[in-house]
């Protein structure tokens, strides 16, 4: 749907459009991530819903020019709810041949492409492996092609400014965004605070990459280059203050939140991992609510330290990818064992090994799971969203606490660095998180547990009268001395299971969307809830009936999850991995359920879950 | 508060558990528990505020047998552990419990940075050159070319010096005592007490069954006038039988062996300083036992208590933080940045 207005300031038109795709693809030092991260925060603001898709190399310098260097980001904004980063791109902007080869799949049959034409010399060319001069041999036909020579314009713009010709080159990115700002009638208001912000003590640079900005703006206004632009209206969210979060931004919030709730000082201890780190950048500034971040010597300090700091009495959580997570196993098998309360978050990304460290997957449900020696069940929560980090992240710390149990949160590449608009919400609607130091020595027994939580005394050293001895050896139920006895140990396998399976009582049952029974059920967690929302809202409008499940807790599995599966012929479980959760279904409920798998590093796309609904259901038309 | 409603002074009973000490017979770790139970109530700490964390190992069986907070954690493990309790109460008064495979070989990375950092935490290590828990494999301080169970044909690996290690990741305090020799075992453990950064003791401990003379070189009687130098802050470096030999520094800087008697006096020799801001002094006293005809010293190698302990940085840095912005508004916190109102 869309209407045409002649636009009062020039004499192109304005097509008014309800949503866009834009992708801003470059080099990884063309500052790509920056650009898409304005041009974001400006729509966001705007009030329209937004989703992005960062997607950089894992170098953070592959060699200029190439394939492996590219860099890109992606956002999906519309005057509708956005489920996706969007499957085609409406607007790629390409800053060198490399970006174009990358990223030019994707872009629409007439989409616009802005490419700098400046770095399309031969030397170029052969960087990105091309033979031919795509702007000359017509390969691009099919597109609405705008070649700008961004190097040079930009020079001239900055002529004035007194800072080298590299610091000058380096203002292209801002010179394509002011183009973008025209392209979709934003105002550059944002990005212009932005810069005055960024560079406050530096003005020349506030100067140049303002000027770039206002160039770039100007540029396509002077030139009619365009002759249409777009304006997509705010969306109708649910009232409130929003702002752009992202998943690791969000569940750095989330632990900060549920401290303040709990009383608790907050302890992250943590290593720098690809893609967590951005949570222990956040955490180490919130200092003034006391917030103790601690850069461990590796993985496994970071747990122990964490371990140490919920025995003394914090919340204490510690952040990592899978690898990370790999060396980890060893303590959070003693975390089970003496009962302290610890949040373990999971940024994973695509493995084995090294596997891909920026690249979203998966990957590491089983891990999560059944990742530990011996019987050593704890609970794990899933983020969906990124804004819905932060209710994970206080939810995983409400179960932590009340249950005295260590829980994983399992976020991934995606949710970490992708974006979304989130309705902020007032410290007052956060519920409080109880707390209950044991004080009295009277009867004190370290092991002697809540009769209906199962948990045991949270008793902190430098309490009078509660000295007491814990550790990873086996303990006698309720003394906790060490205990070798053969029923003692099935009795403390079992209680510790039971708790923790026991928390399924205190979780909200498991709510389908969609149709209550039918066809087919889709079963789905984390990253992948919009995509998968978005392909079922299609596919029942195609008057399918059929339901979906996003789940949010993995363990223990809500209690009507069983009843739900039976009431539909047939069921279907898209993961980005070889099936874990399909795995788990299969096990736990001796369900036929079926899966769509990708490992591709890659989010779903709505039209491959289309074409998997629609092959399941036995019709296999092709899906526009 | 009069004096007459102070609790009664703690004795050693007071640290001692109900629980039976499961150490083999004869092993050199009953007479550092004893040590360390007598020298406890000397400290006018209260009990609660003690807490003794282990790792693995036959010494890391330590806590169950103190009846203070004690946390029994995993392999090579208890330094991290015991910085995070450190980091949240700093005014406890925390105790490590390790032995060479726990602290040297697996958990060898924590130690060195729990030293670094200075976290006030007093670090035990049990060495008995041996895996004993595992009964009987060599360990990062066995002698090279040493024959134990897994090394039939003798161990090729150079062994670690523990103190030198300590002093290496600029450890503020570092001594070596012996299982045996309780009242300087003891003496050793009070000045750790009082240092506030790390303390690091290495404790020369035999274990009868699987290393059994481990340490009868420097232990034995004559051995132990012979062969042992014991520093003390201020006095000369003498040492042997009849204190007739001593430690001199030589012109480039390196030390030498000499005997007292024909125009060398006490006073010629190194007067002994463990304040010393610099840690190259304390480590070139670590290496002398590794050279021909030097002793083994025991005692204070270091003690320089001038760098803030870890734990208070942290607190400090909060603290400063809050002074400067106040405490952290949760509202504010999460309207951070841009917003946008939507009606």
């Amino acid at each position: 749907m869309s209407t045409l207005v002649e636009s009062p300031q020039t004499k192109s038109k304005r097509e008014v459009i309800d949503r866009a795709v834009i992708r801003f693809a470059g080099d990884s030092g063309d500052g790509m991530q920056v650009t898409g991260s304005q041009f974001t925060n400006t729509v966001a603001l705007y009030g329209n819903d937004i989703a992005t898709f960062p997607d950089y190399p894992a170098e953070i310098r592959a060699p200029a020019g190439t394939i492996p260097g590219v860099s890109g980001f992606q956002l999906h904004f519309s005057s509708n709810e956005v489920y996706t980063p969007g499957d085609a791109v409406d607007a790629l902007i390409a800053m060198n041949p490399a970006a174009l080869k990358v990223n030019l799949a994707e872009l629409k049959a007439n989409g616009i492409l802005i490419v700098n034409s400046d770095s399309f010399q031969e030397t170029d060319l052969r960087k990105a492996q091309m033979e031919t001069n795509p702007l000359e041999d017509h390969s691009l036909d099919k597109y609405r092609l705008f070649p700008v020579e961004l190097e040079r314009l930009t020079k001239l713009a900055l002529e004035e400014v007194k800072i080298d010709a590299k610091a000058k080159s380096r203002c292209k990115n801002f010179f394509a965004l002011g183009m973008c700002y025209w392209l979709y009638n934003r105002s550059m208001e944002p990005t212009v605070r932005w810069i005055e912000e960024k560079f406050h003590n530096k003005p020349l640079l506030v100067e140049a990459n303002k000027l770039a900005l206002k160039a770039g703006y100007s540029y396509c206004e002077a030139t009619e280059a365009f002759q249409i632009s777009y304006e997509i209206p705010p969306a109708h969210l649910s009232p409130g203050i929003y702002r752009s979060i992202s998943g690791n931004q969000a569940l750095a919030l989330g632990f900060v939140a549920a401290a303040e709730k709990a009383g608790l000082t907050l302890f992250q201890g943590s290593y720098p991992i690809t893609p967590a780190s951005d949570i222990l950048h956040e955490l180490s500034h919130y200092k003034d609510f006391g917030v103790i971040t601690f850069q461990a010597e590796d993985e496994i300090a970071a747990i122990t330290s964490a371990i140490g700091a919920a025995y003394a009495g914090a919340l204490a959580i510690t952040t990592t990818s899978g690898p990370g997570m790999a060396l980890k196993t060893e303590a959070m098998g003693l975390a089970v064992a003496v009962e302290i309360p610890l949040v373990i978050c999971d940024i994973q990304r695509g493995g084995p090994s090294t596997g891909l460290p920026t690249k979203t997957e998966q990957a590491d449900l089983l891990q999560a799971l059944f990742g530990r020696n011996s019987e050593a069940p704890i609970p794990v929560l899933a983020a969906s969203t990124p804004a819905d980090c932060f209710w994970t992240a206080v939810e995983a710390s409400r179960i932590a606490i009340k249950y005295m149990v260590p829980v994983i949160v399992l976020s991934d590449g995606y949710l970490a660095n992708g974006a979304e608009p989130w309705r902020i919400p007032k410290a007052s609607e956060i519920p409080a998180i109880p707390v209950h130091f044991a004080t009295d020595p009277q009867g004190f027994l370290p092991y002697k547990r809540d009769p209906k939580t199962l948990a045991r005394p949270w008793a902190i050293p430098g309490t009078p009268g509660l000295e007491h001895r814990i550790g990873g050896i086996e303990k006698q139920d309720v003394v906790g001395n060490i205990s070798y006895e053969p029923l003692n140990h099935e009795k403390m396998v079992r209680t510790r299971a039971a708790k923790v399976e026991a928390i399924a009582q205190d979780i909200p049952p498991v709510a389908v969307d969609g149709d209550p029974e039918g066809e087919l059920l889709v079963v789905s967690w984390g990253s992948t809830a919009g995509s998968i929302a978005a392909a079922v809202k299609a596919q029942r409008a195609r008057g399918t009936k059929m339901g979906h499940v996003h789940l949010r807790h993995l363990n223990p599995l809500p209690g009507n999850m069983g009843d739900v599966l039976k009431r539909y012929k047939k069921v279907l479980v898209p993961e980005l991995n070889m099936g874990q959760l399909l795995w788990v279904l299969r096990a736990k409920y001796l369900v036929d359920a079926q899966g769509l798998n990708k490992i591709q590093g890659r989010p779903f796309r709505q039209a491959e879950l289309e074409e998997r609904f629609a092959e399941i259901l036995g019709k296999r038309e092709r899906v526009q | 508060m009069s004096t007459a409603t102070l609790p009664p002074p703690l004795t050693r009973k007071d640290f001692q558990t109900d629980q039976e000490v499961r150490w083999c017979p004869g092993c050199g770790d009953y007479a550092i528990l004893a040590a360390v139970q007598s020298v406890f109530p000397e400290l006018g700490i209260p009990r609660e505020k003690f807490v003794v964390v282990s790792g693995i190992g036959c010494s890391s069986r330590f806590p169950y047998y103190m009846n203070t907070f004690g946390f029994h954690t995993i392999h090579g493990r208890a330094p991290a552990v015991a910085t995070g309790i450190k980091a949240i109460q700093p005014d406890l008064e925390v105790w490590v419990a390790t032995g060479d495979g726990d602290a040297l070989s697996i958990g060898g990375n924590h130690t060195i940075h729990l030293l670094r950092r200075n976290v006030g935490v007093k670090v035990l290590l049990f060495n008995n050159r041996i895996y004993g828990l595992t009964k009987g494999q060599y360990s990062p301080t066995s002698e090279f070319n040493k024959k134990t169970k897994s090394t039939p044909f003798g161990s090729m690996d150079r062994p670690f010096n523990p103190v030198s290690l300590a002093i290496g990741s600029e450890a503020t305090f570092v001594a070596r005592s012996v299982d045996v020799f309780q009242s300087h075992l003891k003496d050793t453990l009070k000045a750790a007490a009082k240092h506030r950064g790390s303390a690091f003791i290495e404790i020369l401990q035999n274990c009868n069954i699987f290393n059994d003379g481990a340490w009868t070189s420097l232990t034995e009687k004559d051995a132990r006038t012979e062969h042992v130098l014991v520093l003390e802050h201020g006095k000369p470096l003498i040492f042997g039988k009849n204190r007739d030999k001593g430690i001199r520094r030589k012109p480039d800087g390196d030390i030498e062996v000499v005997t007292l008697g024909n125009g060398i006096k006490p006073e010629d020799l190194v007067i002994h300083d463990a304040h010393q801001t610099r840690a190259s002094y304390a480590f070139l006293l670590s290496h002398m036992e590794h050279r021909p005809g030097f002793p083994t010293p025991i005692g204070l190698f270091r003690s320089w208590d001038d760098l803030p302990r870890y734990e208070d940085v942290i607190q400090d840095q909060v603290k400063n933080v809050i002074a400067k912005r106040g405490r952290g508004d949760l509202d504010k916190l999460l309207q951070t940045g841009d917003t946008w109102e939507v009606k």
